[in-house]
């Protein structure tokens, strides 16, 4: 396998798989960021609030591995991206970071304390810990599209030239909100299925409405692509040269993320997929099929995810300052070795977790209820 | 060009997070055996008060277990927030065992978590106990891969830089796995948070029992952690005592700033018990000496030299020469990468680069540095010797005073008197903070004895930082400060809530005044 598997393979293996991840990400961890968003507003009491809260509460933990995982694959496959990215957008990683961790800490510690002004306060703690980083994550790729105020000096060492507020330019707020609409479809449909009624009728309404706002909003940002500078590579860029990102030339032009679809039109395929799931999950929640409802959300999903690394490619993190310097599949990997040693342990152990986490959904099966709550002592 | 500040300021609060997440690690690592050890009696045997005590010391595990999980995905976040240049410069090796550890330990872990809390009714019974093992597999499996990172940043191994891409490159990732260092290390901490689990149990069973409340599951629970506990703690300070010896052969610094030991005796060095160290007289005051302990110790010989600080100061003075070579050479590859001298010259001296690094904080132009700079940069290798050897004895007393601990419970609970001394129950529960506090210090024994390198000889912790303003890292700091602060509060409050309620929360079967064994 060794030899079959040159630089360039790899690298690009490296660019879906942390696609893969992404998605992973947004599709499971989307339950939860998303059904929390959705938590002040479908539950009405505190038995509906914690019907809302057990839908997701038993598994969450598993889908939020998929972030740590996330964070650790680019790390170790693409550790300049991880550099520029983590460090570029410090204080809105910070933010991110906290509503992390506001969230376990809410979800356990809400309904151990029985004072409604305890539970309600952990309650919004959980809206914001919800939305927040639906948002930021979805800004963050804005500003990948857009490009980040970076450069490099003599020792290859990054020196990034922006702040918090440079983040939100209307462009990266159209993602931001693409983001937070279709995870809260998604968290929407998840409870369709999850919860008992009468929060899964409210659920269904609620996913209904923001899958709407998907359809708009990405269709919105489609069009608004047509009229941003996006990134190309001026002349030939090896594919399996090392990984520095200086020497190359590459330069900004307004509309250039289609230009991969004007070479390969059917990879029009992906955002109408992104478009044309939404469509079918409004479908699927108004004949209450609400299983099919999440599976067509959660491709919408996935599909939106993988718009945004279509366009791109082979960018990944473009720079504002010097597009010459934009990190790219082809100069800003690890090594072939380490690419290779990171494929098979994923190869090896992705098909291990992807199987007990679906015997752990099936363990967990069946709509959750008041009822079923009070029953169980470890109920959140 | 790169601010101090913004250096110190991250360190800082690299520092305060990690020691904070480490509040929850070493009890999580304890506790998930634990729970899987009382709830494979629970299966074998069918005693329900066994599943009790399972059920009861899991919600406390789940308090614990939330604050260890939030606080870990700071550790994660910050090598790319604070230490940019860091994760640019070893992400190649230093970012796959995080990623495996994701892949192998961590998703295990916090799937099967879920299905400790609410499969109890959903699974067979060995399908839940196999569910809990899982849970305890994976978390130590995830020290494991922690362990294998951290013991690259003390002794990289594997590793060689690569002038194309300016940053370390993994050469032999078996190399990597089986870093001498790393499986110390991995023992050592698991170990210690067995320790931590174990004396978390047998503190509130003492409280319990000068309570006189659930004397059937406190009994039976002190007599596990008495068990488990000495087991542990024997292998803390034997594996210790292993994390010393290969540190001792490959962290020579770090053993020299611990023991305090200035210059270079005649083979085996004497021991320092006791003293005050003083840098600036390079002596320690007021010494206790143990004749040969320290040769004994560090070298497990009569004949090998414990090299002093002052002799490694001298040695890594050199270093930094050969370093600069390597960093010209390095300057020319830039812009001619075929240039053959340079080559060649970066070859003999590549090992010391991470020296000529340490220039970077008294000037830019590496190779003009003067006498005066490189003899301050060779000092800077000096860890903080006070500090260290201070935390390093009290870690190790708290060591010896745990075997004590449980040796003692071990032989009461074997003569069924563990009710029997008030004395005895209240110091165990006086224990409780000990052992967080000797893993603590341990942590702190490890990484500032690292200073002032992030990777050991490789890369200088100065030069590691992010290009960010020091008042951005202030923002994060105190906001971490405020958040944590709150955090921990609701933490002991829900703790100790249900400490105080007792194993009566997750049952009705269990009554305060022992009857819970009522089905034996």
């Amino acid at each position: 396998m060794a030899d079959i598997l040159d630089y360039a393979t790899l690298r690009v293996i490296w660019w879906l798989l942390l696609g893969v991840l992404l998605a992973g990400f947004a599709v499971t961890d989307g339950f939860d960021l998303g059904a929390a968003i959705w938590l002040p507003f479908l539950g009405r009491n505190d038995a509906e609030r914690r019907v809302v809260i057990n839908s997701f509460g038993p598994v969450w933990e598993g889908n939020q591995v998929w972030l740590i995982l996330g964070g650790g694959a680019i790390f170790a496959a693409w550790p300049m991206v991880y550099a520029v990215a983590f460090s570029g957008f410090y204080l809105a990683m910070f933010l991110v970071l906290c509503t992390l961790i506001l969230r376990p800490v809410a979800i356990k510690y809400r309904s151990k304390h029985p004072a409604a002004r305890w539970r309600t306060l952990w309650d919004w703690a959980l809206f914001v810990a919800g939305l927040v980083p639906a948002l930021v994550f979805g800004v963050a790729v804005g500003n990948a599209l857009l490009g980040v105020p970076f450069r490099f000096d003599g020792d290859l060492r990054m020196v990034y030239d922006g702040g918090l507020l440079g983040l939100f330019r209307p462009f990266a707020v159209l993602a931001g909100l693409v983001s937070v609409a279709m995870l809260a479809m998604h968290g929407g449909a998840f409870l369709a299925s999850k919860a008992s009624s009468p929060v899964a009728e409210r659920a269904r309404r609620a996913a209904t409405l923001s899958a709407l706002g998907v359809f708009v909003l990405f269709a919105a940002a489609g069009w608004a692509t047509t009229h941003v500078e996006g990134y190309r590579i001026v002349g030939v860029l090896a594919h399996d040269g090392p990984s520095n990102p200086v020497g190359k030339h590459a330069v900004q032009v307004v509309g250039a993320w289609l230009n991969n679809y004007r070479a390969q039109p059917w990879l029009a395929a992906v955002p109408g997929l992104g478009l044309l799931s939404a469509a079918a999950t409004v479908l699927a929640l108004g004949l209450k099929l609400d299983k099919l409802a999440v599976f067509c959300s959660g491709l919408s999903v996935a599909a939106i995810v993988a718009t945004a690394g279509v366009s791109m490619f082979p960018f990944i993190l473009p720079s504002t300052l010097d597009p010459s310097v934009s990190l790219t599949v082809w100069d800003a990997s690890s090594s072939r070795t380490t690419l290779l040693i990171m494929l098979v342990a994923t190869l090896i152990f992705m098909p291990i977790i992807l199987l007990y986490t679906a015997f752990v959904y099936r363990v967990l099966r069946g709509r959750v209820s008041a009822a079923q709550i009070e029953g169980e002592t470890n109920s959140y | 060009m790169i601010d101090p500040n913004t250096v110190e300021l991250s360190r800082l609060q690299f520092g305060l997070t990690a020691m904070y997440h480490f509040l929850f690690v070493p009890l999580t690592l304890g506790l998930s055996v634990l729970l899987a050890i009382m709830e494979s009696v629970y299966v074998m045997t069918g005693r329900t008060v066994w599943r009790d005590m399972t059920r009861f010391w899991g919600v406390l595990f789940g308090i614990n277990f939330a604050m260890g999980v939030a606080t870990g995905i700071t550790m994660e976040f910050q090598f790319g927030t604070n230490w940019a240049y860091y994760s640019q410069y070893v992400g190649d090796i230093f970012g796959a065992p995080l990623a495996i550890e994701g892949l192998m330990a961590f998703f295990l872990e916090a799937t099967f978590v879920g299905l400790f809390f609410f499969g109890w009714d959903r699974m067979s019974k060995v399908g839940h106990l196999a569910s809990t093992w899982l849970l305890a597999l994976g978390t130590n499996l995830s020290a494991l891969w922690i362990l294998i990172a951290n013991g690259w940043m003390q002794h990289p191994v594997g590793a060689a830089f690569n002038f194309h891409t300016m940053r370390m490159e993994v050469t032999s990732f078996y190399d990597v796995l089986f870093n001498p260092v790393a499986q110390a290390k991995f023992v050592h901490t698991v170990s210690a948070g067995y320790v931590t689990g174990a004396i978390f149990v047998l503190a509130i069973s003492a409280w319990f029992l000068l309570r006189g409340r659930y004397p059937e599951i406190a009994k039976r629970s002190m007599t596990v952690a008495a068990s488990f506990g000495l087991a542990a703690a024997l292998s803390v300070v034997v594996l210790g005592d292993e994390s010393g010896y290969t540190a001792s052969q490959n962290q020579k610094m770090k053993i020299a700033a611990i023991e305090a030991d200035w210059q270079t005796e005649a083979p085996p060095a004497s021991f320092t018990v006791f003293g005050f160290p003083d840098v600036k007289d390079r002596m320690t005051h007021f010494a206790i000496r143990v004749p040969w302990l320290l040769g004994l110790i560090a070298t497990r010989s009569l004949d090998v030299e414990v090299p002093g600080i002052v002799n490694l100061v001298a040695d890594n003075t050199e270093r930094i020469k050969h370093g600069i070579v390597a960093y010209r050479a390095l300057e020319t590859l830039r812009v001619h990468p075929d240039d053959s001298a340079a080559q060649a010259d970066f070859m003999t001296n590549e090992h010391d680069l991470g020296y000529a690094l340490l220039l970077k904080r008294y000037t830019d132009k590496v190779v003009d540095a003067t006498p005066a700079q490189i003899e301050k940069a060779a000092w800077d290798t000096v860890p903080g010797v006070a500090a260290l050897f201070w935390t390093f004895r009290i870690m190790v007393a708290l060591g010896f005073y745990f075997i004590a601990l449980f040796a003692f419970a071990f032989y009461l609970s074997a003569r069924r008197r563990l009710d029997r001394y008030r004395w005895f129950l209240t110091a165990a529960l006086w224990s409780l903070p000990l052992p967080w506090i000797s893993c603590e210090l341990g942590w702190f024994v490890a990484e500032y004895g690292r200073q002032p390198w992030t990777i050991d000889g490789v890369l200088p912790t100065f030069l590691s930082a992010s290009s960010v303003s020091a008042g951005t890292v202030w923002t994060s700091l105190l906001g971490f400060v405020v958040f944590y602060s709150v955090l921990a509060v609701v933490e002991l409050y829900l703790m100790l809530k249900y400490v105080r309620l007792g194993p009566a929360v997750v049952g009705v079967g269990v009554s305060p005044r022992g009857t819970a064994g009522a089905a034996e």
